[in-house]
């Protein structure tokens, strides 16, 4: 019925004697009739075996054998076996919050050093120890924006994830902040729109790096214009690219965000993942979530702690820099572990095999005489194809060919609708990028 | 113990990614490249696995230790259930494939679990409809007051300005009010723990947006006059939020949807035992009555007549996207497998010896420790350390005798409006003898209290460190390995 109640019979005895009651239901005498539920209708409890067999078969109606082609921000890299394994820990993972700190030295250590990673990977000054997803992070970094100008104008550039866009909006429609939007020219950021916008109400420009649609930008030009007018600047970045890719830091950005996912995290199906939020160290009392720092013991050791607390819900309450309580802390080990395991010149490599395994993709692909490789800006490991036909319509052909083939821009970019935005990753072999090719050109015959 | 960045030497490597099969001479333009490399580790595996391992044996942990954190719910958690989390048919799936023509057919399994879920939610609940989208309680929150501005907004009502939150709530209630966009109101409780109804109804008035509630309270006190405070708030037109962090203390004797909530979150990290990971991630789904059920964000999942379950995005007046995706889908996994686990009988089992080891706790402790409220309590206990503070012993001060004692502590300093607070929840998984060790542990510390409460400052003891100095973490910020230790000079 419940295996992991210990009590026994006898036990319960005992225990309502020492409380005074005679029967367990006595407990809840408090509970009126009138309050009691309506129904509780719920099946009958099943065995570890036969919930076993049941979630089992459940996953294996799950299609993980299609090679994915798709990407979205959110990719299929190679996880070494040890993140997992250590992560596996039950010292780790089924540990609490570390408000003592005294007996939650592992987690706190581990925090520590995945801020510090992040920072040495974004070149920012301070990172806090991570938040929801990249789109709540970024919704967190946008609003941390608003505090610190005390502006309300937020520009935000059309190669910002869609899906981000999206909870942006959701978050802020009932609230008075004036959002607009910079449409996207030849693959990149358009300075002159976002120029034209510019003022001194300015909050915040948001930015992408790679873009949505996997172009790369060097947006130093923009984030100087941003500062000259007040305004501040937040950079989402896909972390895997910033192995070769130019640093929001060195861009001169104020915030930093994104999607952790690609740093060692499996993609189940959309959650857990990773937020995480670097900034400038002069706004680190604006920062919103958990941040770790260190210092000492009563007996001179280094140590580490929960710091800049006043910041938070559960000392400052409604003044809080959010309603964050939680922060992700299982994924943000999984993350540190993975830039330890791949450290600093495997992250390189990795990079590296993506650059080139999508390069060698572009050039198989553009030999098809239907589809055009868009080649207006530099790209990372995910690109953008036009098609002669409704992407969306190739993409369930190619799935029964055994390819998740990329993902329809039509879905989110209203006029794009024979666009594909195709991601490889390391894990692509040069067999899948030509049987991929090969059946694309079969699909579109 | 060394930093990972300590044990670094120039030119190790931990990972092979082997030779690229493709051609390897892509460069990326230099005015796009970085200048130097990210100076992360350059660690071997084995470095990193006796780093990171010998890391987790400085945590307590619910495999190590009781962890008796009111509040919290930290019970066992399942093994099993990490198993099937774990299984490649849900991890290797990539989300955006549900949302591909067609795709619906390579994800059912996972669209069948969030359906499901959702299913059981609302019949555990009372509610019409769940979103597991949330990513967190405090999330859930948010979502919720965001449902609640939603229902306002569409009746036209632009007067809405107050949420109304007992002295008792966890922070994130106000927090969550205030970043959707409400002003709120702190209404004081009653000596029996329960809401001051006349204080309410002075504070309620045509611009009450709505009633934030944690039932049972963070006193561990069921709400009496619930249903007289529901028909106060909806006399208004207000909403009521029911905040589900102690609803391990009620699954099957009270449905918040039966006694007058039209909106609330579970945290299934508390309740349905998905594991806390050090603080998070969690989930915090969000259930509501058919007054809402249209502003729920979208996507949501939908059973067709073919019985085929495919996302659903036609819902014109949801509030949107509050996350990227279908919720933290790994964890509603776990929860799914241990909600099926215990079925109905077994969930009902879990409030009962919630409640019972709570009720064993509170009155062995009562000799010894000031009780708030003389009652029967529900999952916790809260008891306050004035006694012992009158001899110069605090509720921290206790809280790291125990950890000497190998048991982490209670949750102290809340709820806020008691001083000296300790919040005691031993949860359903713990045995009578776990529990009867702890309470001998801390009658002993009100006994040295007596004798020597000089002794307590130096605990603890034998941990790894010592009591640290937060005001120095907090003046001379040192937040990464990289960055100099110096006073900020923030804004």
């Amino acid at each position: 019925m419940n295996p992991y109640i210990t009590n026994t019979p006898q036990e319960v005895e005992q225990m309502l004697k020492a409380i005074g009651v005679e029967i367990l239901d006595a407990l809840f005498a408090g509970i009126a009739p009138a309050h009691r539920p309506k129904s509780f209708d719920l099946p009958k409890g099943l065995s570890e075996y036969e919930v076993m067999r049941h979630v089992t078969a459940l996953s294996l109606k799950n299609n993980v054998h299609v090679v994915p082609f798709i990407g979205g921000g959110y990719y299929d890299h190679y996880i070494p076996t040890a993140v997992s394994s250590l992560t596996s820990r039950g010292e780790f993972y089924t540990a609490y919050t570390p408000y003592q700190p005294e007996c939650a030295q592992g987690t706190l250590q581990a925090l520590f050093e995945y801020q510090s990673s992040m920072c040495a990977l974004t070149g920012m000054e301070v990172s806090n120890a991570s938040l929801y997803d990249g789109g709540t992070a970024l919704y967190e970094a946008m609003m941390m924006a608003i505090r610190i100008t005390g502006r309300d104008r937020v520009i935000m550039d059309g190669g910002v994830s869609p899906i981000y866009r999206k909870i942006l909006k959701t978050y802020t429609h009932h609230l008075s902040y004036q959002f607009e939007e910079t449409p996207i020219v030849h693959g990149q950021s358009s300075r002159d729109e976002i120029y034209q916008r510019l003022d001194r109400d300015t909050a915040v420009v948001i930015l992408q790096n790679p873009n949505f649609f996997g172009a790369i930008d060097d947006l130093t030009d923009i984030i100087a214009k941003a500062h000259s007018v007040g305004a501040l600047v937040i950079v989402s970045v896909y972390p895997v690219s910033l192995g070769l890719l130019k640093t929001p830091a060195e861009m001169g950005a104020d915030i930093v965000t994104g999607e952790g996912q690609s740093l060692g995290l499996p993609l189940n199906f959309g959650g857990p993942y990773l937020g995480f939020m670097c900034a400038r160290k002069k706004y680190i009392r604006k920062m919103p979530g958990r941040i770790v720092g260190e210092t000492v013991d009563s007996k001179g050791q280094r140590c580490f702690v929960n710091t800049l607390q006043a910041r938070e819900q559960h000392i400052r309450r409604e003044k809080a820099t959010s309603n964050i309580c939680t922060n992700v802390s299982l994924c943000a080990l999984q993350a540190a572990i993975f830039m330890a395991v791949v450290g600093k010149n495997g992250l390189k490599e990795m990079a590296q095999l993506n650059l080139d395994k999508a390069e060698y993709a572009k050039q198989v692909l553009s030999k098809i005489k239907s589809v055009e490789v868009k080649r207006s800006a530099p790209t990372f490991n995910e690109f953008t194809i036009h098609l002669h036909k409704d992407a969306s319509e190739v993409v369930a052909a190619m799935m029964k060919k055994g390819f998740a083939a990329g993902f329809p821009l039509g879905r989110y970019y209203p006029g794009m609708e024979r666009y594909l935005l195709v991601a490889v990753t390391e894990k692509r072999t040069k067999q899948e990028i030509d049987r991929y090719a090969k059946a694309l050109q079969e699909v579109l015959d | 113990m060394e930093l990972i960045f300590e044990k670094s030497i120039a030119g190790r490597k931990g990972f092979d990614f082997g030779d690229p099969d493709v051609p390897s001479h892509a460069q990326i333009p230099s005015k796009y490249a970085r200048s130097v490399d990210a100076a992360l580790p350059e660690v071997s595996e084995l470095d990193v696995v006796r780093h990171y391992t010998r890391l987790s044996q400085k945590n307590f942990s619910i495999d190590t230790h009781f962890y008796p954190l009111g509040s919290c719910t930290m019970k066992y958690n399942p093994k099993f259930t990490e198993a099937l989390a774990r299984l490649s048919g849900f991890t290797d799936l990539h989300p955006l494939l549900a949302q591909l023509s067609g795709g619906e057919q390579w994800t059912q399994g996972a669209l069948q679990i969030l359906y499901e879920l959702e299913q059981w939610m609302c019949e555990m609940t009372g509610f019409s409809d769940f979103t597991m989208q949330p990513l967190a309680g405090a999330h859930g929150e948010l979502t919720g007051i965001m449902l609640m501005a939603a229902y306002h907004k569409s009746k036209g009502n632009t007067k809405k300005k107050y949420v109304i939150i007992p002295d008792s709530a966890h922070g994130t209630n106000p927090a969550s009010a205030a970043v959707a966009g409400y002003e709120t109101i702190s209404i004081p409780s009653n000596k029996d723990g329960g809401m001051d109804l006349e204080a309410l109804k002075a504070a309620v008035n045509e611009e009450t947006a709505g009633l934030m509630m944690t039932v049972p309270s963070t006193y561990g006190v069921f709400e009496g006059n619930i249903s007289e405070i529901s028909k106060i708030i909806h006399a208004v037109d207000g909403i009521m939020y029911y905040d589900g962090a102690n609803l391990n203390a009620v699954l099957g004797r009270c449905r918040p949807g039966d006694v007058g909530f039209d909106v609330m979150h579970i945290n299934t990290h508390k309740t349905f035992t998905t594991p806390h990971g050090g603080g998070g991630p969690g989930a915090g789904p969000v259930g509501v009555n058919q007054k809402l059920s249209k502003f729920l964000p979208i996507s949501r999942v939908v059973k067709r007549s073919d019985g085929v379950y495919v996302l659903d995005y036609n819902y014109p007046e949801s509030i949107g996207y509050i996350a990227s995706f279908y919720g933290n889908f790994g964890l509603l996994v776990r929860a799914y497998a241990y909600m099926l686990m215990l079925g109905r009988e077994g969930l009902m089992a879990t409030t009962d010896h919630a409640v019972l080891n709570a009720n064993y706790i509170m009155r062995k402790l009562e000799p010894y420790y000031k009780i708030c409220f003389d009652r029967i309590c529900m999952h916790e206990s809260v008891f306050s350390a004035s006694r012992q503070a009158e001899r110069g012993v605090h509720a921290i001060d206790i809280a790291k005798f125990l950890i000497d004692q190998q048991i982490h502590p209670p949750t102290v300093y809340f709820p806020i409006s008691v001083p000296e607070a300790i919040m005691i929840e031993p949860t359903e998984t713990e045995s009578k003898q776990t529990m009867d060790n702890f309470i001998d542990k801390m009658i002993e510390a009100d006994k040295l209290s007596q004798t020597d409460p000089a002794a307590f400052r130096e605990f603890p003891k034998t941990m790894p460190v010592t009591r640290p100095d937060e005001v120095k973490a907090a003046r001379d910020i040192k937040t990464s390995f990289f960055l100099a230790s110096s006073p900020t000079d923030a804004v």
